[in-house]
């Protein structure tokens, strides 16, 4: 029997909260690096793992069924599936996780994978009126295409982060009129930044959409417990006859708030091997988290604790979380990934590397924003932090090589597609606060250009 | 059969969807999407795809816990 | 086994005696004929030094990581005209463009994604997998006509027509001037040729004038097809428009020389190092045959294992780049060893095993980037079919000579000749 056996980090109870793409991911390396014990996946939502990504995009499109998208398995799980049931609380000292029905699921060490929720629309009782979405679940998203197919007289997308612009971009590909309105003054700047935003602008309007930035939906309006349209702060209205919440998310943690751990609305603290802290700001060393509910320090963003809503982190900080559950201190790994996601919307490819909203400025190092082919590099007092590509994907590894090594921002000459008039402008990255949509990258310290601080109570 | 793709690692060279193209689809010029359940007849392409993706992103598996009894 | 005897080679050049085996000479030592039957030790020490500077100015890169970062270097251009002394045989026959291989974004992206409009996606997404069909019956009777043979030539019999054919057919070439456009693919790639020692005037020359006529010969067929289109790559490249227009005449006639060129050279060698491959790990030609399911990855491992294009001559920074402490100044000769990339064996666990299981293959055996080998669907599924066939209906062969006589060429490398014999039944 090896040590690892005998101080049971192989084998014993592993309870997991979350039977997402974070869930999943973490239970099948556990089974990799040979954990024998007893597994537990729980999940509130009544189906197998599924992916969510083509659910605001192949899905709305028509292109896949919601019910189609479920995750592939890496390998054979032998694992026990609590599905359609929510973790209601976590009782440390028991060390036991409580499900809505009452059962609890003893554990030698718990992974938290919870993720985020769609911020719903904040009136309830016009949250309820038929023809209001959200798009988070695959029932979500098979409700909202079911209500495209029955082809709405005008769409209302209410936020222009990513998700909102991928559902108004699949609705202009249907045919379908389209509003988008957006607090901030662009699309994606929450993001992207305002000079990137802009260019986004452009974009949505050159594909026919109404958006509307600098103002909010006041109220939406509805007949028969049926949706007819929306009042905008202008003193505008508008009839439609759907209505998509794109407010960002909220984290999931409201069952850990008697638990004593470092949880609450901007998620659920640890240290850079995934391991939980406690509210006093003590490392546990049987509580892990992973994917989007979770804070951790990075050390490219000057060790602040961030919070990516990122499918790339889900899966690289599920692994990270499952190799320190079954393995010795020394042999503990930090999770530094290099945060990246991508989106795909008006038949544009955009992906990004690093954190775009960690910046100062931006500059578009090759390609051309009027060809919709770019690679704009955003920068932090002069070394560069984020690159950002539109059809030119093939480059992005570069500039991550560039940003792992904290090269100097702009970044040199030579490429041989740059625009040569092209300077170094200011990112505009705007106080979350502004946005309608929320950040899918939360820097939950501070803010680089403005030392903001926030503080909240409780936890 | 289910398939899932790593789109971070994808650069759009689009060797599946030469290799399935009634599976993987490419958007525009670089965005790709894909039917992520296998239509039938079609396992043997994706396969293939998946083996030729150079920047290997393709998953290709069972429902994950589907081998499970599910509580 | 009959030993290999390299004294009969084409290739007249025995290597400078006097060379001393310092990383300077690796260039000239790599294209040196005597090592082309295994030129994979070399690569070795060139990995060693990860960038090795040459004699003659040359930058040689043979890590896998160093490589990678290159070929996503938006400094590195694939454009000879940058460098400060540019290089004859490298550059188009006067008057006439360089083709997209040798252009650098924005204008490689243009001719690529009009060249790719009658070839694969966005536009025609369906167009290779529906040769499935073609090439297995192709290769089929290829290999039915040699199943009574007791000896033949895997390259002159099999690997040279069947991607020949397929090629010639899908841009619309009649099969008659087959062995005319042959002649002139021969001279162009011997052109490319790096013979330490002799002078290259003649054999470039030569090349210079098969590219201009090849050139000639594919816009004349061109305008035939604009007039009369007859559903090939060219009559849709001489007719159809995109959202980027057109390819001028002269930009059609360098991108169909540079396919049916490439679609030529390289797809012969990746049938051939296969087969070569597999008769030298009969386990592997036995799993193969069991299951044939197996070959998708197999031909991965054999693009890694045995790259038909083994390195890239035509690179050169735009502005000096520092790679593993080196700086490779702007404007000189930058050579990346693909197949010494594929032999690292900090990228590839055990890396001179033929492993047809191999998993997270991400090889460079069609390059990487930007400049990804265009034709990469075609060839794999070429190799695949190919591979297939033979070894299911040609059970029992062994190899003649091995290693077997080599093509000159140090960059598109591969068996001049595969004699094979069979068991008779």
């Amino acid at each position: 029997m090896s040590s690892e056996t005998r101080d049971g980090r192989r084998d014993g109870r592993i309870v997991i909260v979350g039977a997402s793409l974070a869930g999943l991911r973490a239970a099948e390396t556990l089974r990799d690096e040979g954990f024998e014990g007893e597994l537990t996946l729980v999940g509130d939502e009544p189906r197998l793992p599924y992916d969510r990504p083509p659910l605001s995009k192949q899905v709305l499109l028509g292109k896949a069924g919601a019910e189609d998208c479920g995750l592939p398995g890496r390998r054979a799980l032998d694992a026990r599936w609590r599905l359609g049931v929510s973790a209601t609380g976590l009782d440390p000292a028991g060390k036991s996780v409580v499900l809505a029905d009452g059962e609890r699921l003893p554990f030698d060490r718990l992974l938290i994978a919870t993720g985020t929720r769609a911020r719903p629309w904040p009136v309830p009782g016009e949250a309820a009126l038929e023809g209001v979405f959200t798009v988070r679940t695959s029932d979500d998203a098979d409700r909202l295409a079911t209500a495209l197919d029955a082809g709405p007289r005008r769409v209302l997308v209410i936020g222009a982060g990513f998700t909102g612009s991928e559902v108004a971009s699949a609705c202009r590909e249907r045919g379908l009129e389209v509003t988008v309105a957006e607090r901030g003054r662009a699309p994606l700047i929450g993001a992207l930044g305002g000079t990137v935003g802009d260019w986004a602008t452009k974009l949505q309007r050159a594909h026919g959409v109404d958006l509307r930035c600098g103002v909010t939906v006041t109220a939406l309006k509805g007949s028969g417990g049926r949706l007819t349209g929306a009042e905008f702060s202008d003193g505008s209205r508008l009839e439609a006859d759907v209505a998509v919440v794109c407010l960002g998310a909220v984290r999931n943690t409201e069952w850990l708030a008697d638990s004593g751990l470092a949880a609450g609305p901007r998620g659920v603290a640890c240290d850079a091997g995934c391991r939980v802290f406690t509210m006093y700001g003590i490392v546990t060393d049987d509580v892990f988290v992973a994917g989007d509910v979770a804070r951790f320090p990075h050390p490219l963003f000057e060790y602040q604790l961030i919070a990516l809503e990122h499918w790339g982190n889900a899966v690289a900080q599920a692994e990270v979380a499952a190799h320190n559950m079954v393995s010795p201190g020394p042999l503990r790994r930090p999770h530094l990934a290099v945060p990246s996601f991508w989106s795909s919307q008006f038949g544009l490819s955009v992906k990004s590397v690093g954190v775009p909203t960690f910046s100062d400025q931006v500059v578009i190092a090759q390609g051309s924003p009027e060809d919709r082919r770019l690679v704009a590099v955003y920068g932090y007092r002069g070394r560069i932090t984020a690159a950002v590509t539109v059809n030119r994907a093939k480059w992005l590894e570069h500039y991550q090589r560039l940003i792992e090594t904290a090269a100097p921002f702009p970044p040199g000459p030579g490429a041989a597609d740059r625009l040569a008039d092209l300077e170094p402008v200011p990112s505009d990255v705007p106080d979350p606060r502004v946005l309608t949509h929320g950040p899918t990258v939360a820097l939950t310290g501070h803010l680089p250009d403005r030392r903001l601080t926030l503080i909240r109570p409780g936890g | 059969m289910q398939i899932v793709v790593d789109l971070n690692r994808c650069q759009g060279y689009a060797q599946c969807v030469f290799l399935a193209p009634q599976v993987f689809e490419l958007h525009g010029e670089e965005a790709l999407l894909y039917v992520p359940a296998v239509p039938d007849g079609q396992d043997e392409h994706v396969l293939r795809a998946s083996a030729a993706c150079p920047v290997q992103a393709i998953t290709v598996g069972e429902q994950a816990g589907g081998d499970a009894g599910v509580e | 086994m009959p030993s290999p005897s390299l004294s009969s080679s084409p290739s007249p050049s025995p290597s400078p005696s006097s060379s001393p085996s310092s990383s300077e000479t690796l260039f000239r030592r790599i294209t040196d004929y005597a090592h082309r039957a295994d030129p994979y030790p070399l690569y070795a020490e060139l990995r060693e030094h990860k960038v090795a500077r040459q004699e003659d100015g040359k930058y040689l890169v043979g890590t896998y990581d160093e490589i990678a970062a290159l070929l996503h270097d938006p400094r590195v251009s694939s454009d000879v005209r940058n460098r400060t002394e540019p290089d004859p045989a490298l550059l188009p026959p006067e008057g006439l463009p360089p083709a997209f291989i040798g252009r650098d974004d924005p204008e490689h992206d243009r001719l690529r994604r009009l060249a790719m409009r009658p070839f694969g996606p966005p536009h025609s997404p369906g167009r290779v997998d529906a040769l499935r069909g073609d090439i297995t019956r192709i290769a089929e009777q290829l290999a039915d006509g040699l199943r009574d043979k007791e000896r033949f030539d895997l390259v002159d019999d099999f690997a040279f027509p069947l991607p020949v054919t397929v090629i010639c057919d899908l841009l619309g070439v009649p099969s008659g001037d087959i062995p005319q456009v042959h002649t002139w693919a021969d001279t162009v790639v011997t052109g490319l040729d790096f013979t330490p020692g002799e002078d290259p005037g003649p054999r470039r020359r030569a090349a210079q004038e098969a590219r201009a006529a090849m050139g000639l010969y594919l816009g004349e067929l061109a305008e035939k097809r604009r007039r009369q289109p007859t559903g090939d790559m060219l009559s849709a490249l001489a007719n159809d428009g995109g959202p980027d227009g057109q390819l001028t005449q002269e930009e059609l006639m360098v991108s169909t020389v540079l396919l049916l060129i490439a679609g030529h050279e390289t797809t012969v060698n990746l049938i051939t190092n296969g087969m070569l491959t597999l008769l030298r790990n009969p386990e592997a030609l036995e799993r193969l045959r069991a299951e044939p399911e197996l070959m998708p990855r197999a031909v991965e491992e054999l693009l890694r294992y045995e790259p038909p294009v083994q390195f890239l001559p035509q690179r050169t920074p735009l502005a000096d780049i520092e790679v593993a402490g080196v700086t490779i100044p702007e404007g000189v000769p930058l050579v990346l060893v693909l197949a010494s990339g594929n032999r690292d064996p900090l990228r590839f666990p055990d890396p001179d095993r033929f492993d047809p299981d191999r998993k997270d293959n991400q090889h460079f055996g069609f390059g990487s980037g930007i400049h990804n080998c265009f034709g990469a669907p075609l060839a794999r599924l070429e190799t695949q079919i190919a591979l297939t066939t033979l070894i299911s209906r040609l059970d029992g062969s062994r190899l003649l000579e091995d290693p077997p006589e080599y093509r000159n060429s140090p960059v598109l490398r591969g068996p001049r000749h595969l004699p094979l014999a069979q068991a008779q039944r």
